[in-house]
């Protein structure tokens, strides 16, 4: 869904076509029509503008309020004043550690789970499938309660390695939904060459499907990853000490403290912590442009 | 943000075993092996909670004292109480409103309206203002619920925007929670909608809108007999997402308002939280839980019912 955004519709392509056969009476002049569609959409933009132009103008502005507002002095005070070992850069390792060890597991289950899936018609498959779409649906909030109770009898809380491993299982139906789905745009003929040489399945795998299926595993990571980074609830209910705790839940501490003062801080701290994001967004909507076009394999 | 298995692609390869023939129950467990890790993972971390959800909600845990270390069962008091408190009621009210206003109605009409603008708007806005719709779809949920309590705070952008217009508005965060909550959701979530919409009207024929507009039909006719219809798929699968999203959306009202002022924007997962951490209800929280989870089951099944031609 990513890729839709950037090409062009089809619609515009026939429009000249349209043009040559002289509108209908029923079609208005296109011109005014055209006009008030760009101009509604300008309007539409600047709504969503305004809430993410605080953010960034009030992180450049030395004295920072809640309203947006050109800066009456640009500065990086904000910048240097969160840019410490305790506030900003721990924290950020903290769910680098988080978002990374999440995406590795999720990838590493869903590329072992999806292989049988994808390759071998079982009967347990279909029933396998609905419940990853189901577990896909279901709501992880609602389960915070009941997770933090379950942690607390298995001694996993205040554990990144435990909050890591919970991420990852809650990232997991998504991820072998779309693994499976990218697997099955490899083709198995490859593979059936491989079985013929005496490759276990296990071989053909790791030598002929995971290097065919790279941008795929790609954007499956960075989707799980950009997922753990951005989370918020499930680090705000498992992880106690301030030494553990990512950005999400870090930054919303500042908030608590300082924040009803410091908003020029706040803004820094924020747009710090969501850059990555961003830019791992904009990669992988350029890899999954790229990823289904496997198919050029067979010919060679 | 969330993905969704809009358009999955049929299972179409079935190899032949790679080795040589065994015991069939062999082979399948041999096969099956991989599956293993995940799901253990599983098994423990999304099954597990949910059926200690289901046994939790029959308890009096708490968060702390003799009651957190050995709870009693305690049978459907929790439930029983649930009905007898009058928050429920209301957050139960605060939740439908939240998914309905935010995203049946608000996300849906503004995603598919931005997907029609899109098509006949000169690419450089269109390039601008999708980047600007997605951006706050794809920000960190507490960096995006910090720009929306920015706006909606009563020094805020909203408040600066009226001021300049001579009216002088109210603390919108106190008087109206729902609505700052509701417009907060609909422009944080409205990029999905609206990438699903563009995707469908894309993939309409143009030959048919073509020939509508030949027979005399207008833009509104267009999109009412033609395009709504083609896409009526599209709309349900988005429908049922979204809802599905929203239900579950905890950190932007938790950010925005704390669920108040009192209990006026506690949707359930915000009620849960507060009676199960701030009043150490454990039990009670996870009965609150359980009745969510039960909800989401019922919406996942229904769409995944409507799904079913593509998976098998």
């Amino acid at each position: 869904m990513n890729r839709t955004r950037t090409r062009p519709a089809p619609g515009r392509a026939v429009r000249p076509a349209r043009r040559r056969r002289a509108p209908s009476v029923a079609a208005p002049g296109r011109g005014p029509a055209r006009l008030l569609s760009n101009a509604v959409l300008v309007l539409i933009g600047l709504c969503f503008l305004l809430p993410l132009g605080w953010i960034v103008l009030a992180s450049v502005d030395a004295d920072a309020t809640l309203s947006v507002g050109i800066p009456s002095e640009v500065t990086l005070g904000n910048f240097t004043a969160v840019m410490t070992p305790e506030l900003t850069w721990r924290p950020l390792m903290n769910a680098f550690l988080l978002s990374a060890g999440t995406g590795l597991i999720t990838v590493v289950g869903s590329v072992l789970a999806a292989y049988p899936l994808s390759r071998y018609r079982m009967r347990f498959n279909k029933a396998f499938m609905y419940a990853v779409l189901f577990g896909t649906c279901l709501p992880i909030t609602a389960m915070m309660v009941p997770v933090y109770s379950l942690f607390v009898r298995l001694n996993l809380l205040d554990s990144l390695p435990g909050t890591t491993f919970f991420m990852a299982a809650t990232s997991l139906p998504m991820a072998i939904w779309m693994t499976k789905n990218f697997m099955d745009s490899v083709p198995i003929s490859l593979e059936e060459a491989a079985w013929t040489d005496g490759a276990s399945a296990m071989t053909t795998l790791r030598r002929v499907v995971l290097p065919l299926m790279r941008p795929g595993i790609a954007v499956v990571f960075i989707f799980v990853f950009i997922q753990a980074w951005g989370n918020f609830f499930v680090p705000f209910v498992l992880l106690l000490s301030p030494e553990k705790q990512p950005a999400a839940v870090s930054i919303f501490a500042f908030f608590g403290q300082y924040g009803s003062v410091a908003y020029g801080q706040l803004a820094a701290y924020s747009v710090l912590y969501a850059l990555p994001a961003i830019g791992l967004y904009v990669l992988v909507s350029r890899l999954s442009g790229s990823s289904f076009a496997l198919a050029g394999a067979v010919k060679g | 943000m969330t993905s969704v298995p809009l358009a999955p692609a049929p299972a179409r390869t079935q190899g032949s075993a790679p080795a040589v023939r065994r015991a069939p129950v062999r082979r399948t467990a041999g096969r099956l092996a991989p599956l293993v890790p995940a799901v253990v993972l599983l098994a423990l971390f999304m099954l597990g909670p949910v059926v200690w959800s289901f046994y939790g909600s029959f308890t009096n845990a708490a968060l702390t004292g003799p009651n957190a270390a050995d709870p009693e069962w305690v049978g459907l008091d929790n439930y029983v109480r649930l009905l007898s408190d009058p928050t429920f009621p209301q957050a139960l009210w605060l939740t439908v409103l939240f998914v309905v206003a935010s995203a049946v109605v608000g996300q849906n009409i503004a995603g598919l309206g931005l997907a029609m603008l899109m098509r006949s708007a000169l690419a450089p806005v269109r390039a601008v203002v999708s980047t600007l719709v997605v951006t706050a779809w794809v920000l960190p949920e507490i960096v995006a619920a910090f720009a929306a309590y920015a706006f909606f705070h009563a020094d805020g952008t909203m408040n600066s925007l009226l001021a300049n217009v001579g009216i002088s508005g109210p603390d919108w965060l106190f008087e109206h929670p729902m609505l700052a909550v509701i417009l907060a959701n609909v422009w944080r979530g409205t990029a999905f909608s609206m990438m699903v919409y563009s995707a469908a009207i894309a993939e309409v024929p143009p030959e048919i809108t073509e020939a509508a507009t030949v027979d005399g039909a207008g833009p509104v006719q267009r999109l009412v007999w033609i395009i709504l219809p083609t896409i009526r798929r599209s709309i349900s699968t988005n429908l049922m997402l979204t809802t599905l999203q929203t239900l579950s959306v905890f950190t932007l009202i938790y950010v925005m308002t704390g669920g108040g002022p009192g209990t006026n924007s506690s949707t359930l997962p915000i009620l849960a939280y507060q009676e199960a951490f701030k009043f150490a209800q454990v039990g009670y929280g996870t009965a609150i839980a359980t009745v969510m989870l039960v909800i989401g089951a019922v919406f996942s099944i229904v769409y995944i019912r409507s799904l079913k031609p593509e998976v098998d």
